[in-house]
């Protein structure tokens, strides 16, 4: 009898030192479905899917195609079972055509020659069938994500690919470009392709998955059909309690102007156009601003502007009242403003250093950890990363002196935000704060932003993710190709609205 | 054991033993293919150096000879190091070391200055081009390697020019210090009785106490702090309000000044004089390279790595010349040189090798554990095996 399962992970366990990444789980996905894998950051998700594409062999465990047992060792081997994976960051030359994109490694040649006619052919009539929008001849770097990610998953069809993997596809799209690729999805299962859906994202799950398998701690914790469960009981599966979605807060009362901006530019680093054009804005004391947009409309440039690491091009800051648009970085640090930075490993952390270091990384200068002779107070420094570690529950394997390097993201996470919010700022600038943080992490810089607030300090905060963009501030300024484009109070609109307006799809003349 | 393995003084102390066991036994090697009569003797004069007189009185004279190189050496490693904390690799020690020979010896003998201003004019001199490759970095994002390197030749060339009006008349030589300059010979401080040997200066303790002072900057001070962050981390530093381009151009400085000393270290003892016609730049500085690496890029490990590279060198002068060509010295110390770089990576190994026996053992473990668990109650399997099906 032929099996009705397309591929089969049964009782995979796959340790590291110190961590069972993988511990008995078993998934099984069925021929022509849509198969979700639910599970917080550290589930064991990645490494269950570097198991299935031979990265790495587990300890125990069996995998098995259409019934029959095989052994996966490298990915070349995960290939020839036509298993195919849509990575979270594409793989893609920028640039190279989107045609050449799609047969890079499997190029037809006679003679050594490109047959690239033929390639065409097979690549027009795919993306056809499957209602996969692409110009094949244009360059990557071109054109849109959700179209980078289409040529992605044609990569995979043209490799006549049966097992599709997405790992968490929707993380870079507008919320109409996921409409279109569950669409595309659910083509593809109606088309006999089996398709696996990483995701942490509740509601994507319940609109296009059949079938769910959640992971949580590295432990299976179960299979559901997603018509027979709601989001609740999925999310409690997944963190294994309820969580509290939305962020409890009362009424903001703005104060003063704490910084505000005026007409700021900022030049691109990657291609000649502004990455901040023409922005005003004002935060006040006692209110959390949000801004939200697709990663890469300029909110990574625009903090850079206001933090001091890259120059305005044109344009006025004040903080304070005092104008700071051509002030250091450690004079807008030392005159009250604190900075979450959105890449932890990049700017936040000295991964090298032992965590007390990182903790004072901001203050090391002060008189409480140097002498006027210029030496390190090593006792004051001991007791002050001490009392954060108490205080922000930043938990690592040996307190003070545990190398950054070796701490989990989330503790982190944790010890900058210990850092800056100790630093009493003013003004708090935090960029993506919860980024790969689980649920529980989450809940808690919420509430310390929210705490922030209502201690009378003015929040800045740049978020990619719409549940953190409806639920934490108090005013949204959405950010569309430099630009803002509209002003939004989140309590009046819906994510409808603003997906329209991170799209681009629509704008109001925003007054500063 | 597996946690005193883990500690890492301990892995660079064992790594750089194995890097010498290794440079040894390739050396050995070479030696066997040139001549297998006298390798065996040939290696053990290169490890004995000094302790191959018998004489009381000759080893210290010879032990001396060997701590007078040591210490310029020393002060190249140092320099190398410095850089190396803030992210820099100071390929520039070389000339900058040239650079501290020529300021001293032409203060020396043209100006007549004293032994203490012309170790600090070869601080300037070595400063000085230190000053520029940190200009280049970090105003014109100029690699440090490759301006270093350019420069080492532009210091080797000015050098022979400068010193071409302080040399002797018969030779291409400088003239000796000694008779021409004699204030400014290094002070001996009673070393040179105590080594028997007239060389022996305060340069020994100078550079050792030097080595100290690098070690405290580094990681007691609030600048070595700073250092060292934008050194692992350039963009953390620059996050965190640290002037990274000031800093990466003071650490070249610095830098520079460490190989300057090492340069007036040397000539200052009269032990040798400078060839104006020399077409290629010192192995001092490069040395200092091998010295850092091998020495667990540690200031104090530094000071003995020094003291064993400059030893086998020496060592290797005293090997037969009737089995082997007179190059030979310099080809066994440099190969045990050469292998000294290898310190990091076999750290590397050595790391990768714990973490395996690691991952074994706990895996012995949880073999043992689930063969009890599944002789103790097989329904517990069953029970798993159902959550997968529901």
């Amino acid at each position: 009898m032929e099996s009705p399962y397309a591929i089969e992970m049964l009782h995979i366990t796959k340790k590291f030192p110190g961590i069972i990444a993988n511990d008995d789980i078993t998934l099984q996905l069925k021929k022509g479905e849509i198969h979700a894998l639910l599970g917080e950051n550290g589930a064991g998700k990645s490494t269950l899917m570097s198991v299935l594409f031979g990265l790495y062999q587990a300890e125990e465990g069996i995998i098995k195609k259409d019934g029959v047992e095989v052994k996966i060792n490298d990915p070349n081997d995960a290939n020839d079972l036509g298993i195919g994976m849509v990575h979270q960051h594409f793989k893609l030359v920028e640039c190279f055509s989107v045609l050449d994109n799609i047969i890079l490694g499997v190029e037809p040649t006679k003679n050594g020659f490109l047959q690239k006619k033929e390639a065409r052919e097979k690549v027009l009539a795919l993306s056809e069938k499957y209602g996969l929008q692409v110009d094949p001849d244009a360059i990557i770097e071109d054109i849109t994500v959700g179209m980078q990610q289409r040529t992605e998953i044609l990569k995979m069809l043209y490799r006549d690919n049966e097992i599709l993997i997405f790992d968490e596809p929707t993380a870079v799209l507008t919320p109409q470009e996921i409409d279109e690729l569950m669409q595309i999805m659910r083509n593809l299962a109606a088309e006999g392709k089996s398709i696996l859906f990483i995701s942490h994202k509740l509601a994507e799950i319940m609109a296009v998955a059949d079938r769910c398998t959640v992971l949580r701690k590295g432990k299976y914790i179960g299979t559901v059909e997603t018509k027979n469960t709601t989001m609740e009981q999925l999310s409690a599966m997944m963190v294994g309690r309820n969580v509290n979605f939305h962020v409890d807060k009362q009424p903001s009362h703005p104060g003063e102007v704490i910084l505000d901006v005026e007409h700021m530019t900022v030049a691109s680093k990657v291609h000649k156009k502004d990455a901040v054009k023409d922005v005003s804005f004002k935060v006040r004391a006692g209110e959390i601003v949000c801004i939200a947009g697709i990663d890469g409309n300029g909110q990574t440039e625009l903090v850079y502007g206001l933090s001091g690491l890259e120059p305005l091009k044109s344009g006025k800051l004040t903080f304070k009242g005092q104008d700071i648009t051509k002030a250091s970085i450690r004079k807008r640090s030392t005159s009250g403003m604190s900075h979450i930075p959105e890449d932890r490993h990049k700017h936040g952390l000295v991964l090298d250093y032992p965590l007390e270091y990182n903790l004072i990384l901001q203050r090391y200068f002060e008189r409480e950890f140097t002498s006027a002779a210029g030496f390190l107070k090593r006792k004051p420094i001991r007791e002050y990363a001490n009392r954060l570690i108490e205080e922000y529950d930043v938990r690592s394997g040996q307190g003070a002196i545990t190398p950054a390097r070796s701490m989990s993201g989330g503790n982190q996470q944790k010890a900058i935000i210990a850092r800056e919010i100790d630093k009493n700022p003013d003004l708090l600038l935090a960029v993506q704060p919860t980024r790969g943080l689980d649920v529980g992490a989450i809940e808690s810089v919420h509430k310390q932003l929210v705490a922030q607030r209502d201690a009378g300090k003015a929040v800045l905060l740049v978020s990619l993710e719409l549940d953190e963009v409806m639920d934490v501030p108090d005013r949204i300024l959405v950010m569309y190709e430099g630009e803002i484009v509209g002003e939004l109070d989140p309590k009046k609109t819906t994510q409808e609205e603003l997906g329209l307006y991170m799209a681009g799809a629509k704008r109001d003349e925003v007054k500063a | 054991m597996k946690k005193f393995l883990k500690n890492n003084a301990v892995q660079s102390l064992i790594a750089s033993l194995l890097c010498i066991i290794l440079g040894l036994l390739i050396g050995y090697i070479v030696l066997l293919f040139i001549n297998p009569d006298g390798a065996w003797d040939a290696i053990l004069m290169v490890l004995k150096n000094f302790l191959k007189s018998s004489l009381a009185k000759t080893r210290t004279k010879l032990l001396g000879a060997t701590l007078v190189r040591t210490a310029p050496l020393l002060m190249c490693g140092l320099s190398v190091l410095f850089a190396y904390k803030v992210g820099l690799f100071n390929i520039g020690a070389a000339g900058q070391y040239v650079a501290g020979v020529c300021a001293s010896l032409y203060a020396a003998l043209a100006w007549g200055w004293g032994w203490l201003p012309c170790i600090l004019f070869a601080v300037v001199a070595g400063a000085a081009l230190g000053a520029i490759v940190g200009f280049l970095k970090s105003y014109c994002n100029v690699n440090e390697v490759i301006s270093g390197i350019m420069l080492n030749w532009i210091a080797l060339y000015t050098t022979n020019m400068i010193l071409m009006s302080q040399k002797q008349q018969a030779s291409h030589y400088t003239l000796k210090l000694k008779g021409n300059a004699d204030q400014a010979i290094l002070p001996t401080l009673g070393l040179d009785k105590l080594l028997k040997n007239e060389r022996a200066s305060i340069a020994i303790p100078l550079a050792i106490i030097l080595a100290i002072i690098v070690y405290v900057v580094l990681f007691r001070t609030r600048f070595g702090y700073e250092l060292r962050a934008t050194g692992n981390n350039r963009n953390a530093a620059k996050y965190a309000g640290m002037a990274e381009k000031r800093n990466i151009i003071l650490t070249l400085v610095i830098a520079g000044g460490l190989a300057g000393i090492g340069g007036a270290m040397l000539y200052l003892t009269d032990i040798e004089q400078w060839s104006v016609t020399q077409t290629s730049v010192p192995g001092m500085g490069f040395n200092g390279i091998a010295a850092t690496f091998l020495g667990g890029l540690n200031p104090i490990g530094t000071i003995f790595s020094s003291f064993f590279i400059q030893h086998i060198t020496d060592g290797g002068a005293f090997v037969d010349t009737t089995y082997y060509c007179s190059q030979i010295s310099d080809l066994i110390s440099s190969i045990i040189i050469y292998l000294c770089g290898f310190v990091l990576f076999l750290k590397t190994a050595i790391n990768r090798g714990i973490a395996r026996s690691e991952e074994r053992e706990a895996l012995r473990e949880k073999a043992l554990a689930a063969q009890a668990a599944q002789t103790a109650k097989p329904e517990n399997v069953s029970a798993n095996e159902k959550g997968g099906e529901k």
